[in-house]
Order: C-alpha cells, then sequence, then structure tokens
C-alpha cells in the first residue's frame, strides 16, 4: 500500500473535462445501446399492439387487441395459471433454497465441496438441464417412471409430461430446479455475513438453534429474502426455454404461460399485433412486482436496518 | 464450541445434504448413464436400472450422426465469447462513472439500466426481430450477438460496480494531482488495479452469454451452419429416430467448456455474484 498523503480538495487541472461530462461519456454507449436494443423494441412493442399487423402489413386497429384478450376466456386462464405457476415455484425455491444454505453453512467437513455440487443447474445452459429432464420424465427410459415401475405404483409406463396436471407440475419442478442454485447461494452468502457475535450473546443466554435461527438469522437476512423473492418472481413469470422444451405449452395448453402464449402468438403463428398487446401486458405486470417490490424492500430495510 | 453437534446431528445434516444434491445432480447423472446405454437397451422391458453393456460408443457416434455437432460447439463458445468482449467494452467506462463519479441522472440512468433486466428476450422479440431484420442481421452471427450483449449490460455493470468501489480512490487523486487526464487515469490506475474484477466479471457475463443463447438462435437464425450447440443439439430428435446417448453424450460435451472455466474461478465467481447480499 503506497501512502499518498493528500488532504483537502483534488481539483483535476483546468483542462480536464468536467466529471458530468465524463461521466455520461462512458456512459453513452452502454445506454445508447441499451436504447436501440431494448427501449426502442419496447415503444415498438406498445405500438404494434394498437394495430393489426403480420407478415403483410399492418392497420390501426385501437384497442381491439385488448379487447379480445378482455373477453378471452382462455387468455383468463392463462394469466391464473402464470401466477400459479409463479407463486408455487417461487415458495419452493425460497424454501429449498433456505434448507439448503442452512445444510451448506452448517459447520461440517466438506461444505466447500456441496458449495460447488449445488450450482450446476445455475452455471449451464438452461436447454441442456431441459434435456436432461425430457429424459427424466421420459415414461419408457426415465429413472423415475422405471422406480415407479419397480416400485409398483404404476402397472406401465407413466408420461410425465403427457398429462395436463403432470406435465404442469413436471414443469414447475424443473424449474425449481434451475431456480434454487441462485437462492440457495444468495441466502448462503447473506447467512455468512450475519455477525457471530450475535450468535455467541444468544448462545451465552441459552439461546436453542432453532431460536438462533428464527429470531437472528432471519431477520438478518430478510432484505436478501426480499430480493431473491422478487428475482426468482421476475425469472419464473418470464420462464420460457423451460417450457417451451419440455411441452410447448401442452398438453392441450396446461403448461401455457404468459410468456409461452405471447411467444406462440407472435413468433409461431406470426400475429404480430395480438402478440404485442400480450407482451404490454407482460410489461405492466412486471412493472407492477417492481412497484410492491420496492417498497417491500424499503420496509424491510426500515424495520430489520440495515445500519 | 456454539457449533457442536452431535453424532447423530452429524448423520441427520449429511442425510439432508444428501437428498438435496441428489434433486440438483440427478439430471446429469442420468444424462450421463443415458451416454452410455447402447440406444437398444433404451427400449428394453422391463425397466432396468444398471446394465452390463455400458460403452462410450456414443461419444465417438455422435459426431457422425450429427456431422455439423463440432461446428456447433465451436458456434457456442464463438457466440458466448464475442459477447463477453463486446459487452465488457460497454461495460468497463460505465461501471466506472458509476463507482466513482458524481453525475446528473446517476441513479435514475442506473435504474433504467437495471430494469432491462426485467424484459427477457421473450417481451422483445416482436420488434427485436424487425429491428434485425431492417439493419440486416438476421440469420448471422450478429443475431445471437447483439440481444446477448444488450441482456448482460445491466449485469456486467452491476457486478464491476461493486468491485471498483473496493478500490482505494487515494491512487486516483494522486494520479490527477499529478496531472493525469480522467481517460489516463481510468487506463493507467484503475484498470490494472481491477485486472481480478474484470476476469470474474467477464466469466460470469460468458456463462450468462453461453447459457441464454437458445431463445435467440432458435427465432433470429435460421442458418444450420451458425447454430450453437443447445439450439443443435435437437437435430438428435427427428432424423429416423431419437438417439438419446448420443444427444446426451454431445449435451454433457457441449457444457464442459462453462464447467471447466467455472471451477477454476468458482471461488471468486461466488463471492463476486453474491457480493450484493453480504453487507458492508
Amino acid at each position: 500500500m503506497t501512502h499518498v498523503a493528500i488532504h483537502g480538495d483534488v481539483t483535476p487541472k483546468a483542462k480536464t473535462l468536467p466529471e458530468a461530462v465524463f461521466a455520461w461519456l462512458l456512459i453513452g454507449p452502454a445506454m445508447l445501446f441499451i436504447a436501440i436494443i431494448v427501449a426502442w423494441p419496447l415503444a415498438e412493442t406498445i405500438r404494434l399492439s394498437f394495430m393489426e399487423a403480420g407478415l403483410g402489413g399492418e392497420e390501426y386497429v385501437g384497442l381491439a387487441n385488448y379487447q379480445e384478450l378482455a373477453e378471452s376466456r382462455k387468455f383468463h386462464e392463462t394469466i391464473v395459471r402464470t401466477f400459479y405457476w409463479m407463486f408455487l415455484s417461487v415458495a419452493l425455491k425460497l424454501i429449498l433454497g433456505l434448507i439448503g444454505a442452512t445444510l451448506l453453512n452448517a459447520a461440517v467437513p466438506g461444505r466447500g465441496l456441496f458449495r460447488v455440487l449445488v450450482m450446476p443447474p445455475w452455471i449451464i445452459p438452461m436447454a441442456i438441464g431441459m434435456i436432461g429432464w425430457l429424459w427424466l420424465y421420459n415414461g419408457y427410459f426415465g429413472v423415475l417412471s422405471g422406480a415407479m415401475m419397480t416400485l409398483g405404483i404404476t402397472g406401465g409406463p407413466f408420461e410425465f409430461l403427457a398429462y395436463k396436471q403432470s406435465a404442469f407440475y413436471s414443469a414447475v419442478v424443473a424449474d425449481v430446479w434451475v431456480g434454487t442454485p441462485m437462492v440457495t447461494l444468495f441466502f448462503l452468502a447473506a447467512m455468512q455475513g450475519v455477525s457471530r457475535d450475535l450468535y455467541e450473546a444468544a448462545w451465552v443466554d441459552g439461546a436453542g438453534r432453532w431460536y438462533r435461527f428464527r429470531r437472528i438469522t432471519i431477520p438478518q437476512i430478510m432484505p436478501v429474502i426480499v430480493s431473491m423473492s422478487l428475482l426468482s418472481a421476475i425469472f419464473t413469470f418470464n420462464s420460457f426455454e423451460i417450457i417451451w422444451i419440455l411441452t410447448e405449452g401442452g398438453p392441450r395448453g396446461a403448461t401455457t404461460t404468459l410468456i409461452v402464449d405471447t411467444y406462440k402468438t407472435a413468433i409461431s403463428n406470426f400475429k404480430f399485433g395480438e402478440g404485442s398487446a400480450r407482451a404490454v401486458i407482460i410489461v405492466i405486470l412486471l412493472g407492477v412486482f417492481s412497484l410492491i417490490y420496492l417498497n417491500v424492500l424499503k420496509y424491510v430495510n426500515r424495520k430489520y436496518g440495515t445500519k | 464450541m456454539m457449533d457442536k453437534y452431535t453424532k447423530l446431528q452429524m448423520v441427520g445434516i449429511y442425510a439432508a445434504i444428501t437428498v438435496f444434491l441428489i434433486f440438483i445432480l440427478l439430471p446429469f447423472f442420468e444424462m450421463f448413464m443415458a451416454s452410455l446405454r447402447p440406444l437398444e437397451h433404451l427400449f428394453r422391458s422391463p425397466y432396468q436400472f444398471w446394465s452390463d453393456d455400458f460403452s462410450f460408443q456414443a461419444y465417438s457416434d455422435m459426431w457422425e450422426t450429427v456431422p455439423l455437432l463440432g461446428r456447433y460447439i465451436f458456434n457456442s463458445v464463438f457466440i458466448a465469447t464475442a459477447v463477453t468482449v463486446i459487452t465488457m467494452i460497454f461495460v468497463v467506462p460505465a461501471a466506472y462513472a458509476y463507482a466513482r463519479l458524481e453525475f446528473p441522472f446517476k441513479n435514475g440512468s442506473l435504474a433504467i439500466f437495471l430494469g432491462v433486466n426485467m424484459f427477457t428476450g421473450a417481451v422483445l422479440l416482436i420488434p427485436l426481430y424487425r429491428v434485425l431484420r431492417t439493419m440486416g442481421l438476421l440469420n448471422t452471427y450478429w443475431a445471437m450477438i447483439v440481444p446477448g450483449v444488450a441482456f448482460l449490460i445491466p449485469t456486467g455493470i452491476w457486478l464491476l460496480r461493486s468491485y471498483l468501489e473496493k478500490i482505494p480512490k487515494e491512487l486516483e487523486e494522486a494520479a490527477f494531482v499529478d496531472g493525469a487526464s480522467r481517460m489516463y487515469t481510468l487506463r493507467r490506475v484503475v484498470l490494472p488495479l481491477a485486472v481480478p474484477g474484470l476476469i470474474v466479471v467477464s466469466t460470469a457475463v460468458f456463462i450468462g452469454a453461453y447459457a441464454q443463447q437458445f431463445l435467440f438462435a432458435i427465432t433470429f437464425n435460421q442458418q444450420r451452419e451458425l447454430q450453437p450447440l443447445p439450439a443443435g443439439l435437437f437435430e438428435f430428435i427427428g432424423y429416423q429416430d431419437v438417439t438419446w446417448n448420443q444427444m446426451m453424450a454431445a449435451a454433457l460435451t457441449g457444457v464442459l467448456p462453462v464447467m471447466v472455466i467455472f471451477l477454476f474461478l468458482q471461488k471468486y465467481l461466488v463471492a463476486g455474484l453474491t457480493a450484493g447480499a453480504v453487507k458492508e
């Protein structure tokens, strides 16, 4: 460490750029890129949602696309399904993440290795992980169906992805599998950041493990729990590849969430206008999530104090 | 003393960890087992958990079944590398600005960047398809690189910013006093100090870029020779029949590059990625 004794203001020479100009020069390129690839398409999506648009051309139709969605029973079902999918999956990820992080945080030999072994689903391309799940869910080759046959639970091969209910819950499990490692590792990092003094003080007072977990660990990592809930909610809500590869939204729409519905409408059927209306609804819902999240986070930070 | 466990508790902890890891690793284990089984074996009934005819044959046959397999793996690595390099070119200056400088709309513009994280490509695919078509980029590598960069810039800025904030300010101030320009200070003082952080963030971006290719590839690219592995793998389905064992072998081979990088850097990666979770 070189000790350079400078005190007081450091005023750059007159020829140097003003700080604000320099800063915007640095941010400018990234901002411009995002503007072209994200912001402009977003604006286009909104515009297209008022159009009847396909491969041929476009025609202004006002709110017709939205009206159609408002009246469609199928679309209502899709929204309900999407939220059910999201809540179920996020809840499972948080519970498993909390259990996993607590286990990996236990001072037992080998925990460094366990931590590494938890990560692969997060690291590898989702599309490749889903090939593994396709295999597991296969009625003839999959070990799950094989185990069920051997144990006599089912008489013959069971195709997990062929029935409405089982396909939906199978997709949830695969999504939980993809999302759990990230949640686990964030919880673990937060747990490791909790000061030992707190635990020791409680321990001296005779507090048991469960009490320490409830009264120290949980409140201390609450901000991270809240952040992870929102992040996983957004990921799950947006989750496309998992469903697309496992079921393409089937069987008979049982796994069609908003994002899959949007993709099918716009990209598979070239109904750009109707697809855009769905995309706009997604954006609005995501915006609402974020607002709720920011407020909850503010409340949590106030309540549990981040110093 | 506080952390002492009884024998029974130890057994319980290890048992629970084992169950947890089985859930996480089962798909990989099954993929590996499937890759070792000869194809005709897969159709045997009743179901067999173990077989006596395991072989690595699929790992050599797969290159013939899908002749472009090598190309797909190359494409994946190439696209991810290009995305990483371009992303970092945008990220480094911006992250420095957010870490060190004070300027108007600082928080507002940062919020805009982070807001991008809310949308996955799927929401923007329709107009993005048209943007890329207008720019003549459909069915080129760029069709998969350009959107990839856009969706990784925010994460990159966020990660690198928190790293740069930890570098002591005094060194930059000393350079200033010596009359160095802002750009010179950034290039010659800050960047060399930030090398470890740059490596972690680049690795995280690379892994992200490697993982996100599927959606962009199936939507923006029809050119088979340019397809990345996650999309190309589906060629094992639908020739005459599905060569499952080779598909699994190819999938595992395809994750090898990221797994190797990850294993080397996992300690720093975990610390870097979860930095936001730890209170300062």
